[in-house]
């Protein structure tokens, strides 16, 4: 063997251990702070995780974008659902008046909430887009209370990593990692444009994310559970939308 | 004797290894991106501009097919089955192995003088009278002189300049300008464009001026030689001119240019 090619070797074999360490340290350092999505197994784990991690490295704490009031859409688009299960119909004919929000998983302390319970807490308004993975969107003003002041209630245990939130029609439920369940833009949502939250837009409650596309505010949400891992939701996907073939993380 | 002629030394190839690698990963990932894309058009084949846009709002304009979503009105009495779920991961894996892969080509494109030599116009070329001239002789039919057989002309420098730092950058902006979270981040991507819908409607324009690109290249690439053009960008085809050595040994040159048109 030449002494070129020797070196070329050595070369060769420094560059493939660097970059094979390099690898395994940016997976070690991804790990430790949490930016591998729970979805990012088979072909598309790759795009996914790169996807994930440079948003939250980029901005995780950012402000959702928010628009002046007179930019607020005047026939906004409320996108179809499955028709409403008996559960809901019961809710909807005495005008939603028994709706609860139950927070449990890992809480200090669990509990439930009514809509009453919900507007006493400390609400805001935003006027944000609805953004659909389909490419249409609509800008509306939202009322609700933040996540946040929920989970502060409840006290939320330091080792939760993700929120999980069902709707109370079947196989709808999603959930959102810390840097959007603590976001102060993610509501849970009460009201649209000066009114009740219409049924057609998720009311009477919507966790709405906007900072995230559509489909990961869950419409007529009924509990929410804090938890450490996703193993053991459905599939361990993350969330319903992963199930159905669609990402888990939504923010692009 | 020589033999040697720099151009024809099997050691110096037309394109570099280099070059090569990321042109194929890159024809691999465009063509990744340009179907998904167009699944992901199917479910909402309506433009808009501005920041919003829905069914409830006046289109710019539509593409007149069927739709993914029996939300939208098309006209068309078929819905076509939803693609999107697949087409956005692989959308975006794509656009990742496009953009490391065009990230690599950069820095190597400026480290090594690549884009000094064979893609930024030569000195004297850089006039509309080299421009026309150009053109004219394309419309004459005529064969490439000496200096065309071993690097682009004005024309093809042109092209790949406005590919390669125009609408590579642009349908970058315009696609992260769609994503919610990254214009959290940097809102002015999406509000320089005139909104959310504006974005939306350059990057299907961009990819489109992109697939332009793309059927004209082939289609050179097939009027000067396909064969050897594909063995150029393959193998790095000893024996073609090479880009690398731009010093053609004089006698030859004008063979090796007879020899890429059949």
């Amino acid at each position: 063997m030449s002494n070129i090619s020797r070196r070329k070797l050595i070369t060769a074999g420094l560059a493939a251990t660097a970059g094979l360490g390099g690898v395994a340290a940016a997976a070690h350092l991804a790990r430790r702070y949490g930016l591998i999505p729970p979805d990012h197994g088979g072909i598309y784990g790759p795009g996914e995780t790169l996807t994930y991690a440079a948003q939250r490295i980029l901005g995780a704490h950012a402000p959702a974008r928010q628009f002046p009031r007179s930019m607020i859409s005047k026939d906004p688009f409320a996108n179809e659902t499955a028709p409403p299960n008996d559960a809901f119909k019961r809710h909807q004919a005495v005008g939603f008046r028994d709706w609860s929000l139950n927070v449990d998983g890992m809480v200090a302390h669990p509990a439930s909430f009514s809509l009453a319970d919900l507007r006493s807490l400390p609400v805001r308004s935003q006027i944000t887009e609805v953004a659909c993975e389909e490419g249409w969107s609509y800008i509306a003003e939202w009322t609700g209370t933040p996540l946040v002041e929920v989970l502060n209630i409840v006290g939320v245990l330091p080792q939760t990593r993700y929120i999980v939130y069902f709707s109370i029609q079947p196989d709808w439920w999603e959930s959102i990692d810390m840097a959007d369940a603590l976001h102060p833009h993610t509501f849970l949502t009460l009201g649209m444009n000066d009114g009740d939250l219409p049924v057609r837009f998720g009311g009477p409650l919507r966790l709405r994310v906007p900072r995230q596309l559509g489909y990961k505010s869950v419409k007529y949400i009924t509990r929410i559970t804090a938890t450490d891992s996703m193993k053991h939701f459905g599939k361990g996907l993350g969330s319903a939308s992963p199930e159905g073939g669609y990402a888990w993380y939504a923010g692009i | 004797m020589s033999a040697a002629s720099p151009a024809r030394n099997p050691a110096t190839p037309r394109h570099t290894a280099l070059v090569r690698v990321t042109h194929w990963i890159t024809v691999l990932a465009f063509f990744a991106l340009l179907i998904t894309g167009a699944e992901i058009v199917v479910s909402h084949p309506r433009f808009y501009w501005g920041e919003v846009g829905n069914v409830m709002t006046r289109p710019l304009f539509t593409i007149p097919i069927p739709s993914s979503r029996d939300t939208v009105p098309t006209g068309f009495n078929y819905v076509m089955p939803d693609q999107n779920g697949w087409s956005r991961y692989l959308h975006f894996q794509a656009a990742w192995v496009a953009v490391l892969t065009g990230l690599v080509y950069a820095i190597y494109g400026f480290w090594t003088g690549h884009f000094r030599k064979n893609i930024f116009p030569a000195r004297g070329d850089r006039t509309w009278r080299a421009f026309s001239a150009r053109i004219a002789k394309y419309l004459r039919r005529a064969p490439p002189d000496e200096a065309e057989a071993h690097s682009y002309n004005i024309l093809q420098r042109t092209a790949y300049l406005g590919v390669i730092f125009v609408l590579f950058p642009l349908v970058i902006w315009t696609g992260l300008a769609m994503s919610p979270a990254f214009t959290a981040a940097f809102p002015a991507t999406a509000s320089l464009l005139g909104g959310r819908q504006s974005a939306r409607t350059l990057h299907f324009f961009v990819s489109g001026f992109l697939l332009l690109f793309l059927i004209i290249h082939v289609a050179m690439v097939a009027l000067s030689g396909f064969r050897s053009r594909m063995r150029a960008m393959i193998t790095g085809g000893a024996g073609a001119p090479s880009l690398t050595t731009p010093e053609p040994a004089p006698a030859l040159a004008p063979e090796l240019a007879n020899q890429e048109r059949p």
